[in-house]
Protein backbone atom coordinates (compact mmCIF):
# COMPACT_ATOMS: atom_id res chain seq x y z
CA UNK A 1 0.00 0.00 0.00
CA UNK A 2 1.57 3.36 -0.84
CA UNK A 3 0.57 6.28 1.40
CA UNK A 4 0.39 9.71 0.96
CA UNK A 5 1.75 11.62 3.95
CA UNK A 6 -0.21 14.74 3.18
CA UNK A 7 -3.63 12.55 3.26
CA UNK A 8 -2.64 11.03 6.47
CA UNK A 9 -2.26 14.80 7.29
CA UNK A 10 -5.61 16.10 6.33
CA UNK A 11 -7.93 13.40 6.30
CA UNK A 12 -6.14 10.00 7.79
CA UNK A 13 -6.90 6.52 6.59
CA UNK A 14 -9.89 5.02 5.08
CA UNK A 15 -10.21 1.64 6.76
CA UNK A 16 -9.46 -1.25 4.26
CA UNK A 17 -11.11 -4.05 5.75
CA UNK A 18 -9.33 -8.06 5.44
CA UNK A 19 -9.35 -10.90 7.64
CA UNK A 20 -8.75 -9.06 10.53
CA UNK A 21 -10.64 -8.99 13.92
CA UNK A 22 -8.92 -6.56 15.83
CA UNK A 23 -9.23 -3.12 14.17
CA UNK A 24 -6.70 -0.28 15.10
CA UNK A 25 -7.81 3.41 15.70
CA UNK A 26 -4.75 5.22 15.16
CA UNK A 27 -3.11 8.80 14.31
CA UNK A 28 -2.54 9.39 10.63
CA UNK A 29 0.84 9.98 12.30
CA UNK A 30 1.63 6.64 12.91
CA UNK A 31 0.40 4.53 9.81
CA UNK A 32 3.82 3.68 7.78
CA UNK A 33 4.60 2.45 11.24
CA UNK A 34 1.98 0.26 11.74
CA UNK A 35 1.88 -0.80 8.57
CA UNK A 36 4.98 -2.13 8.60
CA UNK A 37 5.53 -3.58 11.81
CA UNK A 38 2.57 -5.10 10.51
CA UNK A 39 3.92 -6.27 7.08
CA UNK A 40 7.21 -7.58 8.86
CA UNK A 41 5.38 -9.49 11.85
CA UNK A 42 2.79 -10.82 9.51
CA UNK A 43 -0.05 -9.63 12.08
CA UNK A 44 -2.62 -10.24 9.41
CA UNK A 45 -5.65 -9.78 12.06
CA UNK A 46 -5.00 -6.45 12.74
CA UNK A 47 -6.79 -4.05 10.61
CA UNK A 48 -6.08 -0.18 10.14
CA UNK A 49 -7.65 3.38 9.95
CA UNK A 50 -6.39 6.40 10.90
CA UNK A 51 -7.68 9.94 11.76
CA UNK A 52 -6.06 12.77 10.09
CA UNK A 53 -2.68 13.14 12.35
CA UNK A 54 -3.40 17.49 11.92
CA UNK A 55 -5.46 16.49 15.49
CA UNK A 56 -1.82 16.50 16.74
CA UNK A 57 -2.12 20.30 16.36
CA UNK A 58 -5.74 20.08 18.16
CA UNK A 59 -5.69 17.48 20.68
CA UNK A 60 -8.82 19.06 22.47
CA UNK A 61 -10.78 17.38 18.98
CA UNK A 62 -8.99 14.00 19.22
CA UNK A 63 -11.37 12.69 21.96
CA UNK A 64 -14.47 12.99 19.95
CA UNK A 65 -12.61 11.98 16.68
CA UNK A 66 -11.39 8.97 18.07
CA UNK A 67 -14.89 8.33 20.25
CA UNK A 68 -16.94 8.64 16.58
CA UNK A 69 -14.55 6.26 14.98
CA UNK A 70 -15.10 3.37 17.72
CA UNK A 71 -18.60 3.85 17.55
CA UNK A 72 -18.25 3.60 13.68
CA UNK A 73 -16.83 0.27 13.21
CA UNK A 74 -17.02 -1.67 16.72
CA UNK A 75 -20.30 -4.13 15.28
CA UNK A 76 -18.06 -4.75 12.64
CA UNK A 77 -14.62 -6.10 15.25
CA UNK A 78 -14.31 -8.32 18.18
CA UNK A 79 -11.84 -5.77 19.71
CA UNK A 80 -10.53 -2.21 19.14
CA UNK A 81 -7.58 -0.70 20.31
CA UNK A 82 -6.45 2.91 19.86
CA UNK A 83 -2.90 3.68 18.81
CA UNK A 84 -2.49 7.16 20.51
CA UNK A 85 -1.02 8.25 23.45
CA UNK A 86 -2.52 10.43 25.89
CA UNK A 87 -1.15 13.29 23.11
CA UNK A 88 -1.63 16.22 24.98
CA UNK A 89 -5.77 15.24 25.96
CA UNK A 90 -4.93 16.24 29.93
CA UNK A 91 -6.28 12.71 30.18
CA UNK A 92 -9.14 13.46 28.50
CA UNK A 93 -8.87 10.27 26.06
CA UNK A 94 -8.36 7.73 28.66
CA UNK A 95 -11.83 9.27 29.72
CA UNK A 96 -13.35 8.54 26.31
CA UNK A 97 -11.81 5.32 26.33
CA UNK A 98 -12.50 3.64 29.19
CA UNK A 99 -15.90 4.85 29.28
CA UNK A 100 -16.52 3.24 25.94
CA UNK A 101 -14.00 0.08 26.77
CA UNK A 102 -11.04 0.23 24.40
CA UNK A 103 -7.93 0.50 25.38
CA UNK A 104 -5.21 2.70 24.15
CA UNK A 105 -1.07 3.10 24.05
CA UNK A 106 0.33 4.01 27.00
CA UNK A 107 2.02 7.09 27.91
CA UNK A 108 2.26 10.87 27.63
CA UNK A 109 2.39 11.13 23.65
CA UNK A 110 4.58 9.34 20.73
CA UNK A 111 7.49 10.66 21.06
CA UNK A 112 7.89 8.66 24.61
CA UNK A 113 6.15 5.20 23.25
CA UNK A 114 8.74 5.14 20.49
CA UNK A 115 11.92 6.23 23.06
CA UNK A 116 10.01 3.80 25.30
CA UNK A 117 8.30 5.19 28.05
CA UNK A 118 10.03 4.29 30.98
CA UNK A 119 13.26 5.68 29.73
CA UNK A 120 11.31 8.44 28.23
CA UNK A 121 10.15 9.28 31.64
CA UNK A 122 13.79 8.90 33.09
CA UNK A 123 15.07 11.65 30.47
CA UNK A 124 12.35 14.37 31.59
CA UNK A 125 14.47 15.93 34.40
CA UNK A 126 16.97 16.84 31.99
CA UNK A 127 15.45 16.70 28.76
CA UNK A 128 12.44 19.06 29.15
CA UNK A 129 14.26 21.63 26.65
CA UNK A 130 14.11 19.22 23.45
CA UNK A 131 11.34 19.85 20.44
CA UNK A 132 11.00 15.85 19.18
CA UNK A 133 10.29 15.52 15.80
CA UNK A 134 9.77 11.85 14.43
CA UNK A 135 9.96 10.37 10.66
CA UNK A 136 6.43 11.78 9.46
CA UNK A 137 6.74 15.09 11.66
CA UNK A 138 10.31 15.41 10.05
CA UNK A 139 8.53 14.45 6.69
CA UNK A 140 5.75 16.85 7.27
CA UNK A 141 7.44 19.98 8.95
CA UNK A 142 6.16 22.24 7.32
CA UNK A 143 2.43 21.22 7.59
CA UNK A 144 2.73 20.30 11.08
CA UNK A 145 4.74 23.61 12.25
CA UNK A 146 6.06 26.07 10.44
CA UNK A 147 2.90 26.74 8.52
CA UNK A 148 0.65 26.54 11.72
CA UNK A 149 2.76 28.59 14.00
CA UNK A 150 2.75 31.16 11.14
CA UNK A 151 6.55 30.84 10.75
CA UNK A 152 6.65 31.35 6.91
CA UNK A 153 4.33 34.50 7.23
CA UNK A 154 6.06 35.82 10.52
CA UNK A 155 9.94 34.41 11.24
CA UNK A 156 10.13 36.95 13.75
CA UNK A 157 8.31 34.95 16.13
CA UNK A 158 10.36 32.18 15.63
CA UNK A 159 12.44 32.88 19.40
CA UNK A 160 8.58 33.60 20.91
CA UNK A 161 8.10 29.94 20.12
CA UNK A 162 11.69 28.13 20.55
CA UNK A 163 13.37 30.88 22.54
CA UNK A 164 13.34 28.00 25.68
CA UNK A 165 14.05 25.06 23.80
CA UNK A 166 17.67 24.07 23.35
CA UNK A 167 17.91 21.53 20.92
CA UNK A 168 15.92 19.35 18.64
CA UNK A 169 15.65 15.23 18.98
CA UNK A 170 15.11 13.49 15.51
CA UNK A 171 13.57 10.31 16.89
CA UNK A 172 14.43 7.78 14.10
CA UNK A 173 12.20 4.87 13.58
CA UNK A 174 14.22 4.49 10.14
CA UNK A 175 17.64 4.70 8.84
CA UNK A 176 17.42 7.48 6.33
CA UNK A 177 20.11 9.31 5.68
CA UNK A 178 18.27 11.63 3.66
CA UNK A 179 15.60 12.11 6.45
CA UNK A 180 18.29 12.85 9.17
CA UNK A 181 19.34 15.61 6.43
CA UNK A 182 15.98 17.24 6.72
CA UNK A 183 15.88 17.11 10.21
CA UNK A 184 18.73 18.59 10.30
CA UNK A 185 17.60 21.19 8.49
CA UNK A 186 14.24 22.02 10.41
CA UNK A 187 16.58 22.04 13.60
CA UNK A 188 18.91 25.13 11.75
CA UNK A 189 15.69 26.49 10.98
CA UNK A 190 14.52 26.66 14.77
CA UNK A 191 17.82 27.60 15.09
CA UNK A 192 18.25 24.54 17.82
CA UNK A 193 21.29 22.14 18.36
CA UNK A 194 20.32 19.12 16.44
CA UNK A 195 20.68 15.06 18.03
CA UNK A 196 20.03 12.32 15.55
CA UNK A 197 18.12 9.63 18.07
CA UNK A 198 17.63 5.94 16.61
CA UNK A 199 14.48 4.98 18.63
CA UNK A 200 13.33 2.10 16.56
CA UNK A 201 9.52 1.08 17.09
CA UNK A 202 9.76 1.33 20.52
CA UNK A 203 7.05 0.47 22.76
CA UNK A 204 4.90 0.85 19.62
CA UNK A 205 6.12 -2.50 18.67
CA UNK A 206 5.87 -4.22 22.07
CA UNK A 207 1.80 -2.83 22.25
CA UNK A 208 0.86 -4.15 18.81
CA UNK A 209 2.53 -7.59 19.78
CA UNK A 210 0.17 -7.61 22.69
CA UNK A 211 -2.88 -7.22 20.85
CA UNK A 212 -3.57 -11.12 20.25
CA UNK A 213 -6.17 -12.55 17.77
CA UNK A 214 -9.02 -13.26 20.18
CA UNK A 215 -8.98 -17.09 20.46
CA UNK A 216 -12.41 -17.93 19.58
CA UNK A 217 -11.35 -17.17 15.81
CA UNK A 218 -8.90 -20.15 16.22
CA UNK A 219 -11.28 -22.72 17.62
CA UNK B 1 -4.90 56.05 -6.44
CA UNK B 2 -1.30 56.23 -5.31
CA UNK B 3 -0.40 54.32 -2.12
CA UNK B 4 0.67 57.25 -0.85
CA UNK B 5 -2.69 58.81 -0.97
CA UNK B 6 -4.06 56.08 1.27
CA UNK B 7 -1.79 56.32 3.81
CA UNK B 8 -3.21 57.25 7.09
CA UNK B 9 -1.68 60.24 9.14
CA UNK B 10 -2.10 59.17 12.49
CA UNK B 11 -1.76 62.36 13.83
CA UNK B 12 -4.33 63.74 11.43
CA UNK B 13 -7.14 61.46 13.19
CA UNK B 14 -9.00 62.75 15.69
CA UNK B 15 -9.37 60.94 18.77
CA UNK B 16 -12.08 58.99 18.42
CA UNK B 17 -10.81 57.94 15.02
CA UNK B 18 -7.00 57.53 16.28
CA UNK B 19 -8.61 55.01 18.86
CA UNK B 20 -10.21 52.89 16.02
CA UNK B 21 -7.22 53.20 14.24
CA UNK B 22 -5.43 51.34 17.14
CA UNK B 23 -7.97 48.94 17.36
CA UNK B 24 -6.82 48.00 13.50
CA UNK B 25 -3.55 48.66 14.19
CA UNK B 26 -3.46 45.94 17.07
CA UNK B 27 -5.45 43.87 15.19
CA UNK B 28 -3.07 43.43 12.55
CA UNK B 29 -0.06 43.50 14.70
CA UNK B 30 1.65 46.93 13.48
CA UNK B 31 3.81 47.60 16.97
CA UNK B 32 5.23 50.80 15.39
CA UNK B 33 1.68 52.39 14.59
CA UNK B 34 0.83 51.68 18.46
CA UNK B 35 3.96 53.22 19.56
CA UNK B 36 3.42 56.30 17.48
CA UNK B 37 -0.30 56.28 18.46
CA UNK B 38 -0.04 56.27 22.19
CA UNK B 39 2.63 58.78 21.97
CA UNK B 40 -0.18 61.05 20.06
CA UNK B 41 -2.75 60.51 22.57
CA UNK B 42 -0.05 61.03 25.36
CA UNK B 43 0.89 64.46 23.71
CA UNK B 44 -2.92 65.23 23.26
CA UNK B 45 -3.18 64.71 27.67
CA UNK B 46 -4.43 61.88 27.95
CA UNK B 47 -3.78 59.83 30.78
CA UNK B 48 -1.40 57.05 30.58
CA UNK B 49 -4.80 54.92 32.41
CA UNK B 50 -6.99 55.65 29.96
CA UNK B 51 -4.90 54.90 27.04
CA UNK B 52 -3.94 52.09 28.51
CA UNK B 53 -7.67 50.40 29.32
CA UNK B 54 -9.55 52.43 26.49
CA UNK B 55 -7.42 51.88 23.17
CA UNK B 56 -4.85 49.05 23.83
CA UNK B 57 -6.95 46.52 26.00
CA UNK B 58 -10.06 47.57 23.95
CA UNK B 59 -8.06 46.18 21.26
CA UNK B 60 -6.33 43.50 22.55
CA UNK B 61 -10.34 42.55 23.67
CA UNK B 62 -11.16 42.21 20.61
CA UNK B 63 -8.36 40.38 19.43
CA UNK B 64 -9.06 37.98 22.46
CA UNK B 65 -12.84 37.37 21.54
CA UNK B 66 -11.24 36.90 17.96
CA UNK B 67 -9.41 34.11 18.98
CA UNK B 68 -11.92 32.49 21.04
CA UNK B 69 -14.33 32.69 18.21
CA UNK B 70 -11.61 31.27 16.00
CA UNK B 71 -11.05 33.51 13.33
CA UNK B 72 -7.56 34.41 14.55
CA UNK B 73 -5.04 32.41 15.23
CA UNK B 74 -1.99 32.03 17.63
CA UNK B 75 0.27 33.82 15.77
CA UNK B 76 -1.97 36.98 14.94
CA UNK B 77 -2.33 37.67 18.57
CA UNK B 78 1.21 37.00 19.52
CA UNK B 79 1.60 39.73 16.99
CA UNK B 80 -0.87 41.92 18.35
CA UNK B 81 1.14 40.87 22.00
CA UNK B 82 4.13 42.45 20.60
CA UNK B 83 2.24 45.75 19.65
CA UNK B 84 0.37 46.08 22.74
CA UNK B 85 3.94 45.64 24.50
CA UNK B 86 5.09 48.34 22.69
CA UNK B 87 2.22 50.29 23.62
CA UNK B 88 2.64 49.20 27.00
CA UNK B 89 6.67 49.89 27.51
CA UNK B 90 5.79 53.82 26.92
CA UNK B 91 3.16 53.63 29.64
CA UNK B 92 4.23 51.62 32.14
CA UNK B 93 6.76 54.00 34.08
CA UNK B 94 3.66 56.86 33.01
CA UNK B 95 1.41 54.85 35.24
CA UNK B 96 2.95 54.28 38.42
CA UNK B 97 4.02 58.03 38.01
CA UNK B 98 0.75 59.46 38.04
CA UNK B 99 -0.64 56.93 40.75
CA UNK B 100 -3.20 54.73 37.98
CA UNK B 101 -5.37 52.39 40.01
CA UNK B 102 -4.38 48.65 40.84
CA UNK B 103 -6.86 46.01 40.90
CA UNK B 104 -4.77 43.54 42.79
CA UNK B 105 -1.14 41.67 42.48
CA UNK B 106 -0.31 38.48 40.67
CA UNK B 107 2.23 36.25 40.50
CA UNK B 108 2.55 33.49 37.85
CA UNK B 109 4.77 31.22 36.74
CA UNK B 110 5.29 27.93 34.61
CA UNK B 111 5.14 24.98 36.38
CA UNK B 112 8.62 23.08 37.21
CA UNK B 113 9.77 20.61 33.76
CA UNK B 114 7.68 22.82 31.53
CA UNK B 115 9.34 25.97 28.98
CA UNK B 116 6.27 26.75 27.60
CA UNK B 117 5.60 30.49 28.28
CA UNK B 118 3.56 31.92 25.81
CA UNK B 119 -0.13 31.92 27.42
CA UNK B 120 1.48 32.67 30.73
CA UNK B 121 2.63 35.83 28.81
CA UNK B 122 -0.66 36.87 27.62
CA UNK B 123 -1.85 36.57 30.62
CA UNK B 124 0.37 38.27 32.46
CA UNK B 125 0.34 41.13 29.62
CA UNK B 126 -3.32 41.36 29.93
CA UNK B 127 -3.50 41.20 33.65
CA UNK B 128 -1.23 44.13 33.92
CA UNK B 129 -3.20 45.47 31.46
CA UNK B 130 -6.26 45.13 33.16
CA UNK B 131 -4.60 46.97 36.31
CA UNK B 132 -3.34 43.89 38.46
CA UNK B 133 0.66 44.42 39.27
CA UNK B 134 2.42 41.13 38.10
CA UNK B 135 5.35 39.45 39.45
CA UNK B 136 6.17 36.96 36.77
CA UNK B 137 8.92 33.98 38.00
CA UNK B 138 8.99 32.68 34.43
CA UNK B 139 9.80 28.64 33.09
CA UNK B 140 10.17 25.82 34.93
CA UNK B 141 9.28 26.75 38.72
CA UNK B 142 9.89 24.45 41.24
CA UNK B 143 7.36 24.50 44.51
CA UNK B 144 10.08 26.37 46.59
CA UNK B 145 10.34 29.19 43.73
CA UNK B 146 6.68 29.46 44.34
CA UNK B 147 6.88 29.33 47.95
CA UNK B 148 9.57 32.20 48.30
CA UNK B 149 7.93 34.83 45.77
CA UNK B 150 4.44 34.21 47.66
CA UNK B 151 6.15 35.05 51.02
CA UNK B 152 8.60 38.57 49.43
CA UNK B 153 5.40 39.33 47.23
CA UNK B 154 2.08 38.84 49.48
CA UNK B 155 0.12 38.97 46.21
CA UNK B 156 -3.71 38.38 45.95
CA UNK B 157 -3.65 35.56 43.45
CA UNK B 158 -1.33 33.19 42.49
CA UNK B 159 -1.34 31.50 38.49
CA UNK B 160 0.35 28.74 37.57
CA UNK B 161 0.96 27.78 34.06
CA UNK B 162 1.48 24.07 32.13
CA UNK B 163 1.61 22.48 28.82
CA UNK B 164 2.09 19.71 29.01
CA UNK B 165 0.13 16.22 30.20
CA UNK B 166 3.22 15.33 31.81
CA UNK B 167 3.90 18.74 34.49
CA UNK B 168 0.41 19.83 35.14
CA UNK B 169 0.24 17.41 37.81
CA UNK B 170 2.75 19.38 39.42
CA UNK B 171 0.13 21.96 40.06
CA UNK B 172 -0.98 20.14 43.03
CA UNK B 173 2.32 19.62 44.47
CA UNK B 174 2.33 23.45 44.61
CA UNK B 175 -1.49 23.40 45.87
CA UNK B 176 -0.90 20.59 48.51
CA UNK B 177 2.19 22.25 49.57
CA UNK B 178 0.29 25.63 50.35
CA UNK B 179 -2.41 23.70 52.49
CA UNK B 180 0.41 21.64 54.16
CA UNK B 181 1.45 25.28 55.47
CA UNK B 182 -1.83 26.29 56.60
CA UNK B 183 -1.31 29.14 53.49
CA UNK B 184 -3.50 27.89 51.06
CA UNK B 185 -6.23 29.99 52.03
CA UNK B 186 -4.09 33.25 51.83
CA UNK B 187 -4.60 33.14 48.03
CA UNK B 188 -6.59 32.82 45.40
CA UNK B 189 -4.79 29.77 42.81
CA UNK B 190 -5.82 30.10 39.40
CA UNK B 191 -4.45 27.46 36.60
CA UNK B 192 -4.46 27.45 33.11
CA UNK B 193 -2.51 25.74 29.65
CA UNK B 194 -3.89 24.05 26.97
CA UNK B 195 -4.28 20.52 28.37
CA UNK B 196 -5.90 21.58 31.39
CA UNK B 197 -9.79 22.08 32.02
CA UNK B 198 -12.32 22.98 34.52
CA UNK B 199 -12.17 19.48 36.03
CA UNK B 200 -8.54 19.28 36.63
CA UNK B 201 -8.46 22.77 38.14
CA UNK B 202 -11.12 21.43 40.73
CA UNK B 203 -9.17 17.90 41.48
CA UNK B 204 -6.05 19.45 42.14
CA UNK B 205 -7.85 22.16 44.73
CA UNK B 206 -7.45 25.28 42.61
CA UNK B 207 -9.81 28.66 42.83
CA UNK B 208 -11.02 27.96 39.38
CA UNK B 209 -9.43 26.73 35.64
CA UNK B 210 -9.21 29.72 32.82
CA UNK B 211 -9.31 28.90 29.32
CA UNK B 212 -7.62 32.31 27.71
CA UNK B 213 -5.85 35.40 29.16
CA UNK B 214 -9.33 37.09 29.18
CA UNK B 215 -11.20 34.65 31.24
CA UNK B 216 -8.06 35.10 33.56
CA UNK B 217 -8.41 38.94 33.77
CA UNK B 218 -12.06 38.92 34.82
CA UNK B 219 -11.60 35.46 36.70
CA UNK B 220 -9.19 37.41 38.50
CA UNK B 221 -11.50 40.78 38.98
CA UNK B 222 -14.26 38.78 40.01
CA UNK B 223 -12.27 37.16 43.06
CA UNK B 224 -10.53 40.35 44.03
CA UNK B 225 -14.26 41.87 43.87
CA UNK B 226 -15.08 39.44 46.04
CA UNK B 227 -12.59 39.30 48.66
CA UNK B 228 -13.25 43.29 49.00
CA UNK B 229 -16.84 42.33 49.54
CA UNK B 230 -15.74 40.14 52.23
CA UNK B 231 -13.55 42.31 53.64
CA UNK B 232 -15.99 45.19 53.82
CA UNK B 233 -18.53 43.01 55.34
CA UNK B 234 -15.86 41.81 58.04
Amino acid sequence: MTLDDQQLTTDGLALDPSAGQVLLIACGALAHEILTLKRINAWDHLDLTCLPAILHNHPDRIPDAVSDAVLRHRSQYDQIFVVYADCGTGGQLAATCDALGVEMVPGPHCYSFFEGNAQFAERTETEFTAFYLTDFLVRQFDAFVWKPLGLDRHPELRDTYFGNYEKLVYQAQTNDPKLVEKARDCADRLDLTFEHRVTGYGDLQTVMASLKAPNAHYS
Amino acid sequence: MSEEDDEIILSELNDEDLVQQMFDDLYDGLKEEIEESVNILLERGWEPYRILTEALVGGMTIVGNDFRDGILFVPEVLLAAGAMKGGMAILKPLLAETGAPRVGKMVIGTVKGDIHDIGKNLVSMMMEGAGFEVVDLGINNAVESYLEALEKEQPDILGMSALLTTTMPYMKVVIDTLVEKGIRDDYTVLVGGAPLNEEFGKAIGADAYCRDAAVAVETAKSFMARKHNQLSAG
